[in-house]
């Protein structure tokens, strides 16, 4: 397992450049955003958390498909299938390269794209707080969507059609948090959610990427 | 009578529901005229909304179906992951555009209302919201199965994508009540008869929730049975190309 964890990162940082690619985009949304609705600090701090959950859901949206991609290309899927490891397993730990690659360090450029956004300054904690807590759940419920288009050579698309709608439910309670924390408002019923959603996709949702990868090597 | 099992023969399914289908398409454009007919022609105006109010004969109902085609369609999504019956899962394909066409009814028929009585086309309110989720929830799972081409894999794949995207949906519609306050009336309908519509809205409506249902099962076993005589014929010429 660890081996297959290590393996994973090594790839994920040497090759392709995928590592950096996903916080560049992070950037580059939160760039654009001012660009969009004006300069106005007011308005930007207002929107601030709304759009860094946003602009951190999008790049880990664009990271997803190189989950399992490569390895099915390559055929190191099918020998990692027929592992003494459980599928489930695999599952977890690509589902956790990707949240180390990708949502970490989202969570890490958080706080600092939030200058740029004029974040109040009491949404910072909440704000890194909840993306800790959401982008586990992001990386696990990409896995499914990736474990489902896998075999598909125009997957990309689709993939974001089938995983957005389940992003749904951590968008909002981790952008809720985030909102209602700045506003000074009691913020516990949408941290215990974020954390009751992110609990419960890792506990089961691998065992329904799992089966799916089990029918498209089948 | 044997056991509801024998249904999933697709011989036996489409001989039976060959029966079946005239009757309940006849059923279903005598409740669906019926009840429009009766609602649009024969109630009186509400004293608040006018005519508006008439617009129920078709939301409710299209709502209703919008929800209950899902469950039906993740019914027999679990019925093919367990007995593996390939007309459950063709049954479960069939179901999915027309119920995401009630829901953009719904969606619709709900915005030409909201329009005068709210003052606005759309609201992010949690009951519209929701259903814009479930219509998203639609096109995804009817995408994934038109993107795959084996037929097997593609049941396999639908299935599962059904039943988390029905725990992610029903997340959704809590998350989304937690979200924002509502502006959509509680329901119209329940079985205890506390706040229900007036007496003369209620039985047009039933009679149009009827044809709705009623519609919904001819469009269902009339789908199906194609995606039976597609399938079948692909076999045949299949069949044909291996001589």
């Amino acid at each position: 397992m660890i081996a297959l964890l290590t393996r994973d990162l090594r790839l994920a940082v040497r090759a392709g450049g995928g590592f950096g690619l996903g916080l560049a985009f992070f950037l580059i949304v939160v760039v654009l955003v001012p660009f969009g609705v004006g300069p106005e600090s007011g308005l930007l701090s207002k929107i601030a958390p709304g759009i860094l959950w946003l602009g951190a859901l999008l790049a880990c949206l664009l990271s997803l498909d190189r989950i399992f991609a490569l390895d099915w290309e390559d055929g190191s899927l099918d020998l990692l299938a027929t592992a003494p490891l459980p599928m489930e397993a695999i599952v977890s730990i690509k589902a956790l390269a990707h949240w180390i690659t990708t949502g970490l360090p989202l969570v890490l450029a958080a706080p600092v794209f939030g200058l740029l956004l004029n974040l109040p300054d009491a949404g910072y904690v909440p704000l890194v707080i909840s993306l800790l807590l959401g982008t586990p759940a992001l990386s696990v419920i990409g896995t499914f969507g990736a474990a489902l288009t896998v075999g598909l050579k125009r997957g990309g698309l689709l993939l974001s059609l089938l995983v957005l709608p389940l992003y749904v439910p951590t968008l909002i309670f981790g952008a809720e948090m985030a909102r209602r924390s700045i506003e000074g408002l009691d913020a516990t019923t949408p941290l215990l959610m974020l954390a009751g959603i992110t609990c419960g996709t890792i506990a089961l949702l691998p065992f329904a990427s799992a089966a799916v990868l089990r029918v498209n090597l089948r | 009578m044997g056991s509801i099992w024998e249904y999933a023969n697709p011989k036996k399914f489409i001989t039976t529901t060959d029966r079946l289908l005239p009757w309940v398409s006849a059923l279903a454009l005598v409740a669906l005229v019926g009840g429009l007919v009766w609602g649009f022609f024969f109630t009186p105006d509400d004293y608040k909304q006018g005519s508006t109010v008439k617009i129920i004969y078709l939301h409710v109902p299209s709502a209703l179906m919008a929800i209950n085609a899902w469950m039906m369609m993740l019914v027999a999504s679990l019925i093919w992951i367990v007995r593996r019956h390939h007309v459950s899962a063709l049954a479960a394909r069939a179901a999915a555009p027309v119920g995401a066409v009630m829901t953009l009814i719904a969606l619709i028929t709900g915005a030409i209302w909201g329009q005068p009585m709210w003052g606005t086309w759309w609201e992010w309110d949690p009951r519209l919201t929701s259903f814009l989720i479930l219509f998203l929830f639609y096109l995804g799972y009817m995408a994934l199965w038109a993107a795959i081409e084996d037929d097997d894999t593609a049941a396999d794949l639908t299935s599962i994508l059904c039943l988390v995207g029905s725990v992610f949906a029903l997340l959704s519609r809590y998350a989304v009540n937690f979200w924002n306050q509502g502006l959509h009336q509680g329901a119209s309908l329940s079985m205890d008869k506390e706040e229900n519509v007036a007496d003369v809205f209620y039985y047009p409506l039933l009679v149009s929730i009827a044809g709705f249902i009623l519609l919904f099962i001819a469009l269902v076993f009339l789908r199906t049975q194609t995606e039976i005589r597609a399938r079948r014929m692909r076999a045949l010429l299949a069949r044909e190309r291996m001589k």
